[in-house]
């Protein structure tokens, strides 16, 4: 008996992009840790209203590192996408190589944001005002923290094997939330350091 | 990339059969102690979910029963004021977060594969991670309640009360990371359903043929992600200002108790309607079927969902109207309370047409969902009442709102979970439920329920506050709390005979076919209970209703490999076939990992430095668990020169 | 005594207890008749041997119509609703008596404002007010969040740390209503009530005056005592008897203890046995709360309760 019959079974195994679980999954991620952000830097606002003068009885957080690592963080975001670019090409020396200038630009990120914490001008106990200055940085930190842990992670595989090309949508999505990471940064330094200055 | 071509081409029984044979195997469920803990099998995570809901909603019962013992006369001595505070506390806490969220997500991830069609859920392993979470968090609050650091700030565990200053201890703490606990369980679960419903449903299956449950599910999943943020947010706060001295909510250092009920009520609104909304979804289905046609205003009722989603989280702010706000404010609040009527009332309207022109069966699934009408309506006219600031001032906080939620929730939420859970009963166990107890369990339910509750409408505007341990003699709420303690005694009788019914019916009850009640979703065109891959063969969709209205002759998908745990992964809005993907094998490692965050967090209640050492084991964990294995490792792309010529049809948009 | 929302005795209470029952009818009305056509509609699907999809554009027509009317409905209530947001506001003037409440755990302290210092009184867990003049109460919260609810008078106002709230109401039946904490509040939130008595002006304005003075002088010999045992005892570091060296702020003043009606904030009458009872043990009558359990022989606990009897 004949029957009607679709055949899938010359469809890939692997897809790039928005096509992928994985993507959808990151998606996901963002927009939990977007609403996380969102809802801090509203209640970052939420304190300043609540008092006439701010900051209240600190001077705003140094210009310096802050804006030291908005520069790095934009930067790394060109080896990222060279990397993201070399995986959906499946080009595995490419894709290693950028990877691990991504991971060192991370670290650079992470010893201009130790310096941040150092140039605050205020501490997370010292009033409401501290408290939500360091959990926005402390937050964002932690974002970093675990993409440098899972960066070098699948750098790690890359290099280790076995790969196939699911592998390679790793590579892609990892960069892809990346970019959240940094993107998500920049509303964050213009709360933290320009909103106390020109607002 | 084109849609795949249908071709003719034989295929005989004995094809099939061998590949059910080889599926099995596949896919089969894993064995021994390990075994149980690596399940990544969507209906054995979705039952674990759901038996462990019902068990924490049997627990919260029991304090609410002995709540009532308290309150039936006044000034009784049975529980001194510090055990009937954590014991509502308590019964708060576990309703919502720990019953109420867990048993839809337990819903969604057993059934929702099901009726999209699908072979599994999207991320299992996450889903498993996501139930241990919830476990662990649950037996953690209970834990803590023996031990006498159980949480007694109710269950919105408002500052400055749950502050450093005056919740000396450990109970807020031990509230503020249960909450972290079943947040993480939601959101992980969440995205766990929608990349499901987006990606893994049946070729056919359009957007706009979706089942309304699953419609529902994606939904409230979406509302969990925008909402669950908030209140880890306000808990976390909270937890800082204890233990390590930041000052987000206390007013002598800038900070401000408002703030935090504006994190908590911006999730705790949206709360409501996420336990509300699969409820509804789960309406339409029964509805659907004991009409035996198909539901009325589909579109309706799907727009309906969306926008109570999306007012949910614009009335936030209605419950704090006796926190003092600016008139104008309060107004549009109130406004956009009434507003969110519209959607329930449109999707009550579809149902009755639905009831109107259908043939209609009084099952006991059924009757649940009449139940809903009866006593949901009554709770949506007092949301109305309570909307009203003028209204809400008088019954804020008094025995009238204790009356108004539970009439929502048990009603709105509850009751269609039980009517739910008799009708996916054979689909679950492989046997009906039987009808003679279920009938009586369902009326003692609906008696005891109305008799507990409609008499607290008039208790609240006699004055009786809520949260309160005792009362005087001579304020007129005697008789009324003894008859709300006796409708309590009733629905203890009622889930007993629930209970007795479901034991009953597994051992003896009549064996189900795969449709026992001639429904049209695709959950009923596989056996009860379903094999481990749930379909095989399985047919294009070409209806809403697939097993009413399909063609005989609709093409059946051929091509997915046997031979390992194969999906189709279809495009988002036609569910065109797009790739091929190898789901997750079994693997412990999303248990080791919440085993370690659970460590860690219950930790960081006595160290903060617990967050940084306790982070390493988890991190070894996850990296374990995302380890590529060589079983695992996709032999049509490995090595991955395999993959290139292939590279065209997997970039770009499909 | 009266705690009831629709049994209003002021103005602020009848104007929302007159939006209850007009909201109460409609949406009785609207249940009623949803519910009624649920029945019709089970009795033909339960009548029908097989269903029907032919009529959908028609039955479409009948949700379109009892949408439109659902909203026109809603529009009614939430303008019913508005008007009276706005009559409640209408009573929020400034030349008005102004009393300031002030929240503690669990107990309420009342101070009647003046513009001269010495003209100030301060009660506890007691209100009294003069029927027919709308008062302003300033909220205040000394430790947690606690609500300011009378029923029978307006409804309730938050009193929350660092924020001021203030509520006006006027009472316009003379009479004694009951007021309760309504904001869960910790652990003897079900004991933090207090009594509103609502009285004609004269009768007031004599209370006041009365409440204005000094604490009396102790006439037997058995208060006399009592006194002596207060300025010697941990009374005097929680509690104020004006007049005397008792000068605490922590716990309800007392310079007029005999005039109010009830004790351990609205917990129980104020009866010379019950006031013996709580002085023996305040723990065992309201577990939890601030009073200590003070070490008093049989007599001079007589004396106490004698003495603080006599304050009227």
């Amino acid at each position: 008996m004949t029957t009607k019959i679709l055949d899938v079974s010359g469809l890939p195994t692997f897809a790039f992009g928005h096509r992928s679980i994985l993507w959808w999954a990151t998606m996901g991620m963002i927009l939990i840790e977007g609403t996380a952000f969102g809802l801090l830097g509203a209640s970052y606002i939420f304190l300043k209203w609540r008092v006439p003068e701010w900051p209240p009885g600190f001077a705003p957080p140094q210009l310096v590192w802050g804006t030291a690592t908005t520069l790095v963080v934009l930067a790394s975001m060109i080896p990222n996408h060279l990397a993201k670019r070399a995986a959906e090409r499946l080009d595995l020396p490419r894709t290693r190589l950028w990877i691990w200038i991504s991971v060192l630009f991370a670290v650079g990120f992470l010893v201009t944001r130790t310096l941040e914490f150092t140039a605050l001008n205020v501490w997370y106990d010292d009033n409401a005002y501290g408290s939500i200055v360091w959990f926005l940085l402390g937050t964002h930190t932690a974002h970093v923290v675990t993409d440098i842990i899972d960066t070098a992670v699948l750098g790690t595989m890359a290099i280790a094997g076995p790969l196939d090309a699911g592998r390679f949508v790793d590579f892609s999505e990892n960069a892809f939330y990346y970019y959240f990471v940094v993107l998500s940064w920049l509303p964050i330094y213009a709360l933290l350091y320009l909103a106390p200055r020109f607002i | 990339m084109s849609a795949t071509p249908v071709v003719q081409r034989e295929i005989t029984d004995e094809a099939i059969a061998a590949e059910r044979i080889e599926l099995a195997r596949s896919w089969a469920q894993a064995r021994g102690v390990i075994g149980f803990l690596s399940e990544v099998d969507h209906k054995r995570i979705g039952l674990r979910f759901i038996i462990t809901a019902l068990a924490f909603f049997a627990l919260g019962g029991v304090l609410a029963a002995l709540m009532r013992i308290q309150l039936s006369v006044p000034e009784n001595a049975f529980l001194g004021p510090d055990l009937y505070n954590q014991i509502f506390t308590m019964h708060g806490t576990t309703m919502m977060f720990l019953f109420a969220v867990p048993v839809f997500e337990g819903l969604g991830l057993y059934f929702v594969p099901l009726m999209v069609g699908a072979r599994t859920i999207a991320l299992p392993r996450l889903a498993a991670f996501g139930y241990w979470m919830f476990l662990f968090g649950g037996v953690f609050l209970y834990v803590s309640f023996v031990l006498n650091i159980g949480p007694d700030n109710g269950w919105f565990s408002y500052v400055p009360l749950a502050g450093p200053e005056f919740g000396p201890g450990k109970r807020a703490d031990t509230w503020a990371q249960l909450i972290t606990f079943t947040e993480v369980a939601s959101l992980v679960g969440a995205i766990v359903i929608i990349v499901t419903i987006f990606k893994y449903r049946r070729p056919g299956m359009t957007l706009d043929r979706m089942p309304i449950f699953p419609w529902a599910e994606l939904v409230t999943n979406f509302m969990i992600i925008f909402a669950m943020p908030a209140v880890m947010l306000a808990s976390t706060a909270l937890i800082l200002d204890r233990l390590v001295g930041t000052h987000f909510f206390n007013q002598a250092q800038g900070g401000d108790p408002i703030l935090y009920q504006h994190l908590f009520w911006f999730f705790g609104h949206p709360e409501v309607y996420l336990i509300f909304l699969p409820a509804q979804g789960l309406m339409s289905t029964l509805i659907q079927t004991f009409s035996g046609r198909p539901i009325v205003g589909y579109a309706a009722l799907v727009t309906s969902l969306v926008a109570t989603a999306f007012m949910g989280f614009g009335l936030w702010v209605h419950h704090m109207f006796a926190a003092g706000l600016p008139e104008i404010g309060a107004s549009f609040f109130t406004a956009a309370s009434m507003m969110i009527a519209i959607p329930s009332g449109v999707q009550i309207f579809c149902w009755i047409a639905t009831l109107w022109s259908g043939k209609v069966r009084f099952e006991v699934p059924l009757l649940y969902a009449l139940g809903y009408f009866a006593i949901f309506i009554i709770g949506g006219m007092t949301g109305l009442m309570v909307a009203s600031v003028p209204l809400d001032l008088q019954v804020h906080d008094t025995y009238f709102v204790v009356a108004h939620l539970h009439y929502v929730l048990i009603g709105g939420a509850v009751f269609p979970l039980f009517g739910a859970l008799h009708y996916w009963f054979p689909k679950f166990t492989g046997r009906m439920p039987g009808h003679r107890l279920g009938m009586i369990g369902f009326w003692l339910m609906f008696a005891g329920f109305n008799l507990t509750f409609f008499p607290m409408h008039q208790l609240g505007l006699d004055g009786m506050p809520r949260r309160v341990y005792t009362y005087l003699p001579g304020l007129g709420w005697e008789t009324l709390n003894l008859a709300a303690t006796a409708g309590a005694v009733a629905m203890v009788l009622a889930v007993v005979s629930i209970v007795i019914n479901v034991i009953v019916s597994m051992r003896s009850g009549e064996v189900a076919a795969a449709n026992p009640w001639d429904a049209s979703t695709l959950e009923w065109s596989t056996s009860s209970p379903p094999p481990p891959y749930n379909f095989h063969p399985a047919t294009v969709v070409a209806s809403r209703d697939p097993l009413w209205e399909d063609p005989p002759d609709q093409p059946i998908i051929d091509g997915i490999r046997t031979d390992r745990r194969e999906v189709l992964v279809t495009r988002l809005l036609d569910a065109e076939p797009d790739h091929r993907y190898h789901s997750p094998l079994p693997n412990v490692w999303p248990f080791m990992t919440a085993l370690f965050v659970s460590i860690m967090l219950i930790a960081s209640m006595y160290t903060p430095w617990a967050v940084v050492w306790g982070s390493i084991p988890p991190t070894i964990t996850l990296i374990a668990w995302f380890w590529p294995r060589r079983k695992e490792v996709d032999d049509e792309t490995h090595p991955v020169e395999k993959a290139r010529p292939r590279l065209d049809e997997a970039t770009g948009p499909a | 005594m009266i705690q009831s929302v629709l049994e209003s005795a002021g103005i602020q209470a009848a104007r929302v207890e007159s939006e209850w029952w007009t909201i109460f009818w409609i949406t009785t009305i609207v249940t009623v008749i949803v519910l009624a056509v649920l029945g019709i509609a089970l009795k033909r699907g339960a009548a029908r041997t097989d269903a029907t999809t032919s009529h959908d554009a028609h039955l479409h027509r009948y949700i379109a119509f009892a949408t439109v009317l659902t909203v026109v409905i809603l529009f009614g209530i939430l303008v019913r609703s508005i008007v009276t947001t706005r009559a409640l506001a209408s009573e929020r003037v400034t030349d008005v008596m102004q009393i300031e409440v002030t929240a503690y755990q669990w107990w309420w302290s009342v101070e009647y404002q003046h513009p001269e210092p010495e003209q100030r009184v301060r009660t506890a867990n007691e209100l009294r007010l003069p029927v027919g003049r709308t008062v302003a109460i300033k909220l205040l919260a000394s430790d947690v969040i606690h609500s300011f609810w009378v029923p029978s008078l307006s409804g309730k106002l938050d009193a929350i740390p660092g924020h001021e709230a203030v509520l006006w109401l006027r009472a316009d039946k003379a009479g004694v209503y009951r007021g309760q904490c309504a904001e869960y509040c910790g652990f003897q939130h079900a004991h933090m009530a207090f009594v509103v008595v609502a009285e004609p002006p004269d009768q007031f304005e004599r209370w006041i005056q009365a409440q204005r003075k000094t604490a009396e002088q102790p006439q037997t010999e058995l208060a006399q005592r009592g006194l002596h045992i207060v300025q010697r005892s941990a009374c005097v570091m929680c509690h104020t008897i004006r007049g005397t060296a008792a000068g605490g702020r922590m716990g309800p003043d007392l310079t007029h203890f005999a005039s109010r009606s009830t004790i351990a904030a609205g917990t129980l009458p104020r009866t010379p046995e019950h006031v013996n009872n709580w002085l023996a043990d305040p723990q065992a009558i309201k577990p939890g709360n601030r009073m200590p359990t003070l070490a008093l022989s049989d007599a001079d606990r007589a004396a106490l309760v004698a003495y603080l009897e006599q304050l009227r």
